[in-house]
């Protein structure tokens, strides 16, 4: 263990592991991030900082990482191949682990025609396989990309990637996970996890390849904070699969004269509760964006604290 | 081929402000197949011009001229006695086209009738897609002879991102995922094991990125 992450000692310990996700804001506010890391606090693990999701400008990942370090939290600093070549991505990491970061989720990045600036170029200088492999060769053989020798320091992240169960082609799904894996993958977090019948068949693929023994699998959940979330959710976001149970439990809910929000926060409890009992997951990743306030909640009834450390 | 498209006639218009006799270039290659550049559309764009011109009272003479090609010297040479004769040339060709006049008529106005959009197929009458990036580094013998840099809106190298649903791009359902048909082309010919390789950064060195292209061959220099 080369990172001194707090997130890998609690998976390599063999506790439930619990994530939250914090996106930075749109502005140069520092108080923003602030405020949220204080509702995360004694929550998780770890937060997530997110890259410019959704391809939206906003406050840098390892600017508001450390931010949140300042408020006694520990970032999974979230870096993509959307915005950066190979020599800026490397630049940005050595800086990101003199800083003090520990954790580095590799994502290909969302695609910038979805964002606020859709003239721009899309990098993609590589894709998020080959931004793992390069990440583990600086850490692991002091390496650059190019080949040359990294003198002195090396960067020294707990690596981790995305995987989306619920995408096409569904047979190839637990491959490319294992191809995340080989490629240095550490621990793994999952596409929003509201199809459970879907999750547990990618899950059993994932353990027919023994890759759940390779890492350590963290399955997405957020609560649906609305039946109109739900629903764009369900028909808007591609590489979502939001069964209608869901949508019928809220708007029961509604329909009872009971608090949606509430019944949001029991979907998620619930499902928290089935994926815990499947073979092979590691913990959970709350991406209460924009609701953070709910993860306090949603935790305690999950029985997730309090956390350790 | 080289796909390219008309730019809006008033850019056309907008560009030519002012030139009073100018010779509209057509080009009988990859811009006359898909129906941008060539014979036809030169005399067509010569005559909205003309019009145009002739209602705001400021008539523009206008010769019509398709060569073989405008992508090569030996073509291009045929209007040696003449390129002095315009206050411009506009030229229907692809970008090639466009440069290489530039290249070799130093005091003579260039100007762009098309966008030059991409190197494609002709799918049928009237739809064109793009094939091939020209990266210079061909990888189709790794991804089923379908190419993940033009095809791929992300450009990935190892297999679909989670936006694949449907056989459809995240960024369009009108866009084919190409890792989608990459997959199931190898499924149909056993070769699925290709997939499970991690695909290594690559070297775009050969590509743009390296910086303007050339190929000289010894071998068939004159």
């Amino acid at each position: 263990m080369k990172s001194g992450s707090n997130l890998e000692k609690v998976l390599t310990s063999g506790q439930f592991a619990v994530t939250g996700e914090l996106g930075p804001p749109k502005n140069a506010d520092a108080e923003v991030i602030r405020t949220k890391a204080r509702l995360l606090k004694g929550c998780v693990d770890a937060v997530n900082i997110t890259d410019c999701q959704t391809a939206i400008v906003r406050m840098s990942s390892i600017a508001s990482s450390v931010i949140l370090m300042e408020e006694g939290l520990e970032p999974v600093t979230q870096m993509t191949c959307r915005d950066r070549n190979r020599i800026a991505i490397q630049s940005d990491l050595l800086g990101a682990s003199a800083l003090g970061m520990k954790n580095l989720l590799c994502l290909t990045g969302d695609h910038h025609k979805f964002g606020n600036h859709p003239n721009a170029v899309g990098v993609f200088d590589m894709d998020s396989i080959q931004l793992l492999q390069m990440v583990k060769n600086m850490r692991d053989e002091k390496v650059f990309q190019c080949g040359e020798e990294l003198k002195g320091t090396e960067p020294t992240f707990f690596l981790g990637a995305a995987a989306n169960p619920f995408a096409d082609p569904f047979e190839f799904r637990a491959l490319r996970l294992a191809k995340k894996v080989v490629a240095g993958a550490q621990f793994v977090q999952t596409q929003l996890v509201y199809n459970l019948e879907r999750f547990t068949a990618w899950m059993q693929a994932v353990r027919a390849l023994g890759v759940h023994e390779q890492c350590y699998i963290m399955a997405g959940v957020t609560p649906p904070k609305s039946i109109g979330m739900a629903k764009y959710m369900k028909n808007n976001v591609p590489g979502l699969d939001v069964p209608d149970e869901v949508i019928v439990r809220l708007k029961g809910a509604r329909d009872a004269k009971k608090d949606v929000q509430e019944e949001g926060i029991n979907i998620c409890v619930d499902i928290i509760n089935r994926v815990k009992e499947i073979e092979g997951v590691a913990g959970v990743h709350i991406m209460a964006i924009e609701w953070e306030s709910a993860v306090p909640e949603i935790a305690k009834r999950a029985d997730l604290l309090p956390r350790p450390g | 081929m080289i796909v390219g498209q008309r730019k809006p006639i008033q850019e056309i218009i907008g560009m030519l402000k002012g030139i009073k006799k100018i010779l509209i270039l057509g080009c009988s290659g990859c811009v006359s197949v898909c129906s941008a550049g060539g014979e036809k559309e030169v005399e067509i764009l010569a005559l909205i011009l003309r019009i145009d011109r002739k209602k705001k009272g400021e008539p523009v003479e206008t010769m019509e001229k398709t060569l073989a090609r405008q992508c090569d010297t030996e073509y291009l040479e045929e209007l040696k006695g003449e390129a002095g004769n315009y206050d411009a040339i506009l030229s229907m060709a692809c970008g090639v086209g466009v440069n290489y006049l530039a290249d070799m008529y130093p005091t003579t106005l260039v100007f762009p009738a098309l966008n030059t959009s991409f190197m494609g197929v002709s799918e049928e009458q009237g739809v064109w897609s793009e094939r091939c990036a020209g990266c210079g580094d061909c990888v189709l013998d790794r991804t089923g002879g379908l190419c993940p840099i033009a095809r791929c809106s992300k450009r990935l190298f190892n297999g679909p991102c989670g936006g694949s649903q449907n056989g459809k791009c995240e960024i369009d359902p009108n866009v084919a995922c190409v890792w989608q048909l990459i997959y199931d082309r190898l499924k149909g010919l056993n070769q699925l094991e290709k997939l499970k390789e991690i695909f290594p950064i690559k070297d775009w060195s050969s590509s743009l990125h390296g910086g303007p292209r050339k190929i000289v061959r010894e071998d068939l220099k004159l």
